[in-house]
């Protein structure tokens, strides 16, 4: 897992430019499944056939970025994000592109740092003019965060644990699923930071009975933080809701119930803000109730998000558990009263 | 010129009539067929049964004002219609209703402002559409509840090829189509004129779930802000550097291949093209890309200064460089220049 | 069944966005009587199918819709001393849950009350501002360990409120957005009972409209309908509101104009009003409407919609005022309106 956690979260793949990662992803899981293949929007599918419920889950692979819409005479360039980035946090960090070009981000001369925007930042690709910066470099490319990711005992830091901690999650699930009748829509969805996009044409073309996402969730334990009932290394969530989406009650108590069964550490949570690509599977056509598991993660959208392998692990038996069990939709969703 | 007739009509988002008619009539003649559908989307289909099916997307909607209530002085009070800086409203002309009543907007008289009250913005509860009636009663005769009121002006030349006036968002883009319309493509055209643009993109999912195209083009108006006191990186666009392309805004980002097949037609055929250089705001592509399994979307657009005000700008040579790589776009598609399918 | 009385037992029900089964059961009990067909998809909407008697061709479909869910608050988090932390669903002015009784919907049924600290040891700078969510919690007067076996993160609290008679036939009670709107319905079926209409009629109590319309857009998606109304509530007329940004309570329903609504649908209900000699407001809206009604219009290839409103005071609180007359007076001018729609009115709506 750790290592598997490690090119992941150390691979590139911003909103709306996942092939690398997607090619990472998909030599992982293609001998497991009867089926891959992607969509024009860069969503991975890997496909398990059975003849029970079609169940999708879904675990966004892209990360936060910075698009360049400008490069200026002297090769500087400017940007905009690619999802939620704090300008403070940009601050002087090292940041790759696709290419493998670097650079670092520079700040304009600024009275006062609280008054600090996007707009005063730019990447210095270490070019000398225009020219030069667009032999490496053009409008359109968009950068990550450059980081390594490293192991501290039992947890992760890194960039793009959101969410590569659920991709990981999803692949070893996928790797490890025993014989199921269920069938197993595994998507590896784009777009999400951007605006659950990917998830959404996705589950349009699937169509399933249930879905689920797999994503990582803030955390409450740190100083100072937030209200909220959620600690690193307490085992995986089983969301209740946040700003996206009203877990379906059902999907909720199936999902503690296999927890209890199994004896896997979980935590309730409620997150008040942000949202996940459950939000846009359960909006589809008729309405298709959604549940998600949750990774909990620590300084989310920095390039120092810190994860538990306990918390993957015991995400990766939740999964696999709820993914192999018969799942009689008739009972657990009682559609037709008379 | 249909530029100009389209400006100069008026059509707030859900009013859109007037644009209607005059789009269906200019060009019938040259499509297959012509239908509307619930929201007042205008369809009209060219080349039918060939392949891709292609959906190109213009709306007509424009920003405007609709009244929602009335002074016992006949004055009338009123709401925007998509997004108008309040401080453009003041002592502007504008049309109401269906039979186009002339009104003023008022603002109090600068003398009678206390000094304080002069530097700040006049927001639009501040300001009401004058018909010049005497009485609550006269107004009602006049105008309705719910009737929308857009501004009016006339297209007017001006300066290096270019024109000044209203509504060039989206009319211009509108225009632009309307000529496409009138050429041969070795594919399945279906324009579409959409509605409700302004007020969240509205029309256009609704046409794209219809028509269930392979791919779709979105020809649009955007702001320039070259000017003085505006930093380059800031310019958004920049009037008379050609079409701008969409990289990303708040609801679509562009795919790759999306930008690789603009890029190249642009550099091709000789035209000058730019990109957008904001990535806030949206277009019709943010729905349409959203629409069944995905529909594989572009977003060009005409540079437009002081956008949503009445006295706006265009250059004309954009205009046709927009024209020029819209049909290049499009040619580069008949030829298969996309992959439309997913790989394995 | 009587419509006051339905709409007691509606209102006093809880049916926070998300868990709307309970309040959905009673729903159904009471619409069941005027209805041919029920059934209730995997989100939770319950659509009710009235027959309309054309027998020729495909009958016109119309879908009401009117929302079940309400506003409430969910527990974040269980605090050392059992002091529950809450977040709001759906838009909640935390200045006005302070010092009311709860009920909180734990592993059984606990009485509670959001406490607050007592003037005399709050700083007076503090007192002139208002409080926010996050410093606010449920005191259920546990221990931490019963709250903790009682209590779990994700569990929903309601304000305590029966339905207040007030003068004439004014009422005040919690959950009214949109209780009120089914209480139309079902006033607009039992009219039906007596009236020729050739529509099928597709009443659907939808779920999840707090949090962003998401029931009704689910619902349309499966009904398919020619023409969708969507019934709800508007602010009604109070001291610092403007007077065109409000309606009048006792004067009818709200009909809205505007970019959301089918010109020829509100022309025709306002039509109806007018032959029928009911009182109707006009409320003119620029853009897509915070109700069922914003959804509807863009499902699919688009669905003509009309909006119907009834005027109330104090919306997302747990007194929201209304008059019992602009209910009878809505369901009588939604049923004319059924009864007036036939295959060439509903041919009209796609050509402008």
């Amino acid at each position: 897992m750790k290592e598997l956690l490690k090119k992941l979260s150390e691979t590139y793949g911003p909103s709306g430019r996942e092939e690398q990662i997607s090619r990472v992803i998909r030599e992982e899981i293609k001998d497991y499944v009867d089926e891959t293949y992607t969509d024009n929007m860069g969503n991975l599918y890997a496909v398990k056939k059975g003849s029970g419920a079609k169940i999708m889950v879904a675990a966004h692979m892209d990360e936060i970025g910075m698009i360049v819409t400008h490069i200026d005479d002297k090769g500087f360039l400017r940007f905009s994000n690619v999802g939620g980035l704090s300008p403070h946090v940009l601050l002087g960090q090292r940041v790759i592109f696709a290419n493998g070009s670097q650079g670092t981000v520079g700040m304009e001369k600024l009275e006062e740092i609280n008054k600090l925007k996007l707009e005063k930042l730019y990447i210095d690709i270490g070019a000398t003019t225009k020219d030069d910066a667009r032999k490496h470099i053009k409008v359109g490319d968009i950068a990550t965060y450059h980081r390594e990711a490293t192991i501290v005992g039992n947890r992760v830091i890194g960039k793009a644990m959101d969410n590569r901690a659920g991709c990981a999650v999803l692949v070893k699930a996928i790797q490890e699923l025993a014989q199921t009748e269920n069938e197993v829509y595994a998507v590896f969805t784009s777009q999400e930071e951007v605006g659950l996009r990917g998830s959404r044409i996705s589950t349009y073309r699937i169509n399933p009975d249930l879905g689920l996402a797999v994503d990582i969730t803030m955390v409450g334990d740190t100083p100072e933080a937030p209200t909220m009932d959620v600690s690193l290394g307490k085992g995986p969530t089983v969301k209740i809701k946040d700003a996206s989406v009203i877990c379906h009650p059902r999907l909720k108590e199936k999902l503690s119930e296999i927890a209890e069964k199994n004896e896997i550490p979980y935590q309730y949570e409620v997150l008040t803000a942000g949202g996940t690509d459950a939000g846009a599977i359960h909006l589809t056509k008729e309405g298709i109730p959604a549940g998600v598991i949750s990774i909990p993660c620590r300084y989310v959208h920095t390039p120092g998000e810190m994860v538990d392998l306990d918390d993957l692990a015991h995400a990766v038996k939740l999964l696999k558990a709820f993914l192999s069990a018969p799942l009689e939709m008739r009972e657990i969703f009682p559609c037709h009263l008379e | 010129m249909l530029l100009k007739r389209l400006s100069e009509a008026s059509g707030a988002s859900g009013d859109e009539g007037e644009v209607r008619s005059l789009l269906k009539e200019e060009l019938s003649l040259h499509v297959e067929e012509v239908t509307t559908d619930a929201l007042g989307n205008l369809y009209l289909k060219k080349g039918f049964g060939r392949k891709p099916r292609v959906m190109v997307a213009a709306h007509m909607d424009e920003v405007g004002l609709m009244v929602v209530g009335y002074e016992k002085s006949g004055l009338l009070r009123v709401v925007k219609v998509g997004s108008i800086d309040d401080r453009v409203l003041a002592s502007k002309v504008v049309s109401i209703g269906k039979d186009r009543i002339a009104g003023v907007i008022g603002a109090k008289a600068v003398h009678l402002q206390k000094p304080d009250e002069r530097t700040k913005a006049i927001d639009i509860n501040n300001l009401y559409i004058d018909l010049g009636v005497r009485s609550q009663e006269e107004a009602e005769k006049l105008v309705k509840i719910g009737d929308y009121a857009t501004f009016t002006a006339k297209v007017r030349e001006a300066g290096d090829n270019c024109l000044i006036g209203k509504a060039f968002d989206n009319r211009a883009g509108c225009a632009v189509l309307a000529e496409l319309l009138k050429e041969d493509f070795d594919l399945e055209l279906n324009a579409v004129f959409t509605v409700q643009e302004e007020v969240g993109l509205r029309g256009a999912g609704v046409a794209a779930y219809s028509i269930h195209p392979d791919v779709a083009l979105v020809i649009e108006t955007t702001a320039a802000a070259d000017v003085v006191g505006s930093k380059e990186a800031a310019y958004v666009t920049k009037l008379g550097d050609g079409p701008a392309l969409t990289l990303m805004d708040s609801t679509y980002m562009a795919p790759q291949q999306i930008l690789d097949l603009v890029a190249e037609t642009a550099e091709k055929l000789a035209i000058p093209y730019q990109f957008r250089r904001l990535t806030t705001a949206g277009t019709d592509a943010g729905i349409i890309s959203q629409t069944h399994a995905g529909i594989l979307s572009a977003v060009i657009s005409i540079p437009c200064r002081y956008i949503h005000s009445p006295a706006s700008i265009i250059n004309l040579d954009d205009w046709q460089n927009t024209l020029r790589l819209a049909r290049g776009i499009l040619n580069a598609i008949a030829e298969g220049g996309l992959r439309l399918e997913g790989t394995a | 069944m009587e419509i006051k009385r339905f709409l007691k037992d509606i209102c006093e029900a809880p049916g926070v966005s998300g868990y709307e089964e309970y309040v959905a059961k009673i729903v159904r009990a009471a619409f069941c009587a005027h209805v041919d067909e029920v059934r209730q998809d995997r989100m939770g909407n319950v659509v009710f199918l009235k027959r309309g008697s054309d027998s020729g061709g495909r009958r016109p479909r119309i879908l009401l819709a009117a929302h079940l869910d309400e506003i409430g608050l969910m527990v974040t988090k269980i605090e050392e001393g059992g002091f529950l932390r809450f977040s709001a669903v759906g838009g909640i002015d935390p200045r006005t849950v302070v010092g009311q009784e709860v009920i909180l919907y734990g592993r059984e049924k606990l009485s509670g009350v959001i406490g607050v600290k007592p003037p005399h040891l709050t700083p007076a700078d503090e007192l002139s501002k208002g409080h926010k969510m996050e410093d606010l919690h449920i005191d259920v007067a546990l221990t931490e360990e019963s709250a903790r076996k009682l209590v779990a993160v994700g569990d929903l609290a309601l304000i305590r409120r029966e339905l207040i008679q007030l003068a004439g036939s004014t009422v005040a009670a919690k959950a009214m957005d949109d209780r009120a709107g089914l209480a139309v319905l079902l006033s607009c079926l039992q009219e039906l009972e007596r009236l020729r209409h050739a529509a099928d009629v597709y009443a659907v109590a939808t779920v999840q409209e707090e949090v962003g319309v998401r029931g009704a857009a689910m619902a349309t998606y499966g009904v398919v309908p020619d023409i969708g109304i969507a019934v709800d509530v508007t602010h009604a007329e109070m001291p610092g509101v403007l007077e065109h940004e409000a309606c009048k309570l006792g004067k009818g329903p709200g009909i809205t104009v505007g970019p959301n609504i089918h010109p020829k649908i509100s022309e025709e209900i306002i039509r109806v009003a007018k032959e029928y000699r009911l009182p109707y407001q006009l409320e003119a809206f620029p853009g897509p409407t915070g109700t069922d009604a914003r959804a509807i219009q863009v499902t699919r290839g688009g669905i003509p919609t009309g909006l119907l409103s009834i005027p109330l005071r104090y919306m997302h609180t747990s007194v929201e005022l209304l008059d019992m007359d602009d209910l009878k007076l809505s369901g009588r001018l939604l049923a004319y309106f059924i009864a007036g729609v036939d295959s060439a009115f509903v041919e009209g709506l796609s050509c402008c």
